[in-house]
């Protein structure tokens, strides 16, 4: 072969493999969605979203006590590591900018956004759950607010700095202090923005099983006692299947059903509140 | 004339509260960012103290794991920790690599978005569903039709087919690597296609002009430049992989072994913790759970320090997906 067709050869055969690789990873999303969709649907009825954990072995029931308990979770969860992760991103992007400490921040944020959720369940355990004396839901939705606010305060600062400088200084112009300006003129120009990191960040705890093992733990029954131990999606999820009764395992697919699918409609939504605000603003 | 300056005056005064107020709330809420990673690091020093004083640095040379006997060596979990994560970077690595290169070199403009998004969206399924589908789905799977095929042809070879010798028990070392590199494809990919559309098309032009096929402008042009962000991304996701728990827990087999196949069940930092924690009895126990958890914040913190160090060069809104 002469030495062009060996390169073009070459070229054929690694971009063919790069085609197969991608057709990989197509193929496991696929197989992914429609194993839950086999295994979910099927048994799907009412009863998931209007009936309680059942008993081992006990046919029926549903997962109303979980759904309602993650809901809980996740929204005390992001009530408190929102308004947080908002302010810390805008001392980021305002205050701080280009200053050391808020190198330093920036850097710490970036490290807990990919910190093992384990390490943080093993946190508020120590800083929640052992002064308290027991398992509870709002340890459970703080651990949650720490996972989802580097998220937040990424989004934030990112989308602030978006903003473009010009409308900023035409405020200060006018005599406004900086908070002013940012109230006025940076937030509602970043809002669409901030708003996706909201929702990237609800999409990225709800699913959230490892830090709530040993702070929310979970409940067979219903219970709206923030001080008591709740039941919740991922961890009902996790005990149903690793059980041996059919029933709980059946419940087990219905609820990964559930989770997947509200997990991908929410990152959806978020990037169709992005690409509304043109390309190439933050994350896709 | 002069209670109108009067009342300005005021009014000013008022305004600079706000803003004196303003200023340090925010700058309250980002120094809670460093707290908390300081918190979080005394937490789990005070909780390990125990186990750690009680079994000095045998706590990190020992392999026994013996609830009944109160008998605590994190060894076995470290191996299943490093091992499984080497086998998810092992498969994950060529396949994203593949992906990165078909998204930004390959795909014509209108399969880039969907096959972008259908990727991304991978990457935003939570852990615990990897898991359990790997549980339910992969582990028969394997079990029935790729673990005797691997210890019948590999399992022969000499040297390293200790490896891979061993009954199909479906959970073990080798299926947890490989859900784990399902798990981190879709997340290093995203970050490899971000890093490769930094590199300026001049520069890729320029090798095209010369002759070079379009595999020899990647890997010769886009590959040099863009290396480490690439490496920056690797790591990234191996800290994904190392701190992982759901995707793990559920089909490790949570054996505290070190066993020579990788067919063969075993356990991580993260598994066991998820396993163990609120059945620990003893505060020794509970003490030694707390230690191998502070001993994966420090793995996994100097891997992504030192991966967010790599990319940090980079700008940082070009990487959107990190």
């Amino acid at each position: 072969m002469s030495r062009r067709a060996v390169r073009k050869s070459i070229n054929a055969l690694a971009l063919g493999l790069s085609g197969v690789a991608t057709l990989v990873g197509l193929l496991v999303l696929g197989a992914l969605l429609w194993s839950l969709l086999k295994e979910g649907l099927g048994h799907l009825s009412t009863d998931v979203f209007t009936k309680m954990t059942p008993p081992p072995a006990t046919p029926g029931g549903g997962l109303l006590n979980a759904i309602y308990g993650s809901a809980i979770m996740t929204l005390i969860g992001i009530l408190i590591g929102g308004p947080i992760g908002v302010l810390a991103g805008t001392y980021l992007a305002e205050y701080g900018r280009g200053s050391r400490l808020s190198t330093v921040i920036r850097f710490i944020n970036d490290v807990l956004l990919s910190a093992p959720s384990i390490i943080i369940g093993l946190f508020v355990y120590e800083l929640v759950v052992v002064p308290m004396g027991n398992f509870s839901a709002i340890s459970g939705a703080i651990s949650l607010a720490i996972i989802a606010m580097p998220v937040i305060v990424r989004t934030t600062e990112d989308m602030l700095n978006l903003v473009p400088q010009g409308i900023k200084d035409a405020s200060t112009a006018m005599g406004a202090y900086p908070w002013r300006t940012i109230m006025s003129v940076a937030y509602p120009a970043a809002r669409s923005g901030m708003l996706t990191g909201l929702l990237l960040a609800v999409a990225r705890i709800s699913g959230e099983t490892a830090p709530l093992l040993f702070t929310a733990l979970n409940n067979q029954f219903w219970s709206t006692d923030l001080r008591a131990p709740m039941a919740n999606l991922p961890v009902a999820i996790f005990q149903f299947a690793l059980s041996p009764y059919d029933n709980w395992q059946q419940l087990a697919w219905q609820g990964a059903l559930i989770i997947t699918f509200a997990i991908l409609l929410l990152s959806i939504i978020a990037r169709v509140a992005v690409s509304r605000l043109g390309p190439g603003t933050g994350r896709k | 004339m002069s209670s109108a300056v009067a009342i300005d005056a005021k009014r000013m005064a008022g305004q600079r509260l706000r803003e004196r107020i303003f200023h340090a709330t925010t700058l309250a809420a980002a120094l809670l960012v460093l707290a908390l990673l300081g918190g979080v690091a005394v937490s789990l020093a005070h909780g390990s103290w125990p186990a750690l004083s009680h079994f000095k640095l045998r706590f990190l040379t020992r392999e026994i794991w013996d609830p009944v006997s109160d008998e605590y060596g994190a060894l076995g979990a470290v191996y299943g920790t490093v091992v499984t994560s080497l086998i998810a970077m092992l498969l994950a690595l060529p396949v994203s690599f593949g992906i990165a290169v078909f998204l930004t070199e390959l795909a014509p403009s209108w399969l880039k978005r969907p096959i972008g998004v259908a990727i991304e969206l991978l990457a935003a399924i939570p852990s615990i569903i990897y898991g359990f589908w790997g549980l339910f789905v992969l582990a028969p799977l394997l079990q029935v039709h790729v673990e005797p095929w691997i210890s019948s042809t590999l399992g022969l070879l000499p040297g390293i087919g200790v490896l891979f010798r061993g009954a199909p028990f479906g959970i073990g070392v080798l299926t947890a690597g490989i859900v784990l590199a399902i798990m981190v494809v879709p997340f290093i990919a995203a970050v490899m296609r971000d890093v490769f559309e930094t590199v300026p098309d001049v520069l890729k032009e320029s090798a095209y002009g010369l002759g070079a096929t379009t595999w020899e402008v990647i890997w010769r042009v886009v590959v040099p430049y863009s290396r480490t962000g690439m490496v920056g991304g690797t790591m990234l996701g191996l800290g994904r992989a190392l701190g992982e728990t759901m995707a793990v827990t559920f089909v490790i087999g949570n054996a505290h072994q070190i066993s020579r196949s990788l067919l063969d069940p075993g356990t991580t930092i993260s598994a066991a913790i998820a396993n163990e924690f609120t059945e620990a009895t003893t505060k020794l126990y509970a003490s030694s759970l707390i230690a191998l958890g502070a001993l994966l914040f420090v793995i996994t913190f100097t891997v992504i320090a030192l991966a967010r160090l790599m990319l940090m060069r980079l700008d940082r809104r070009a990487l959107s997906s990190v």
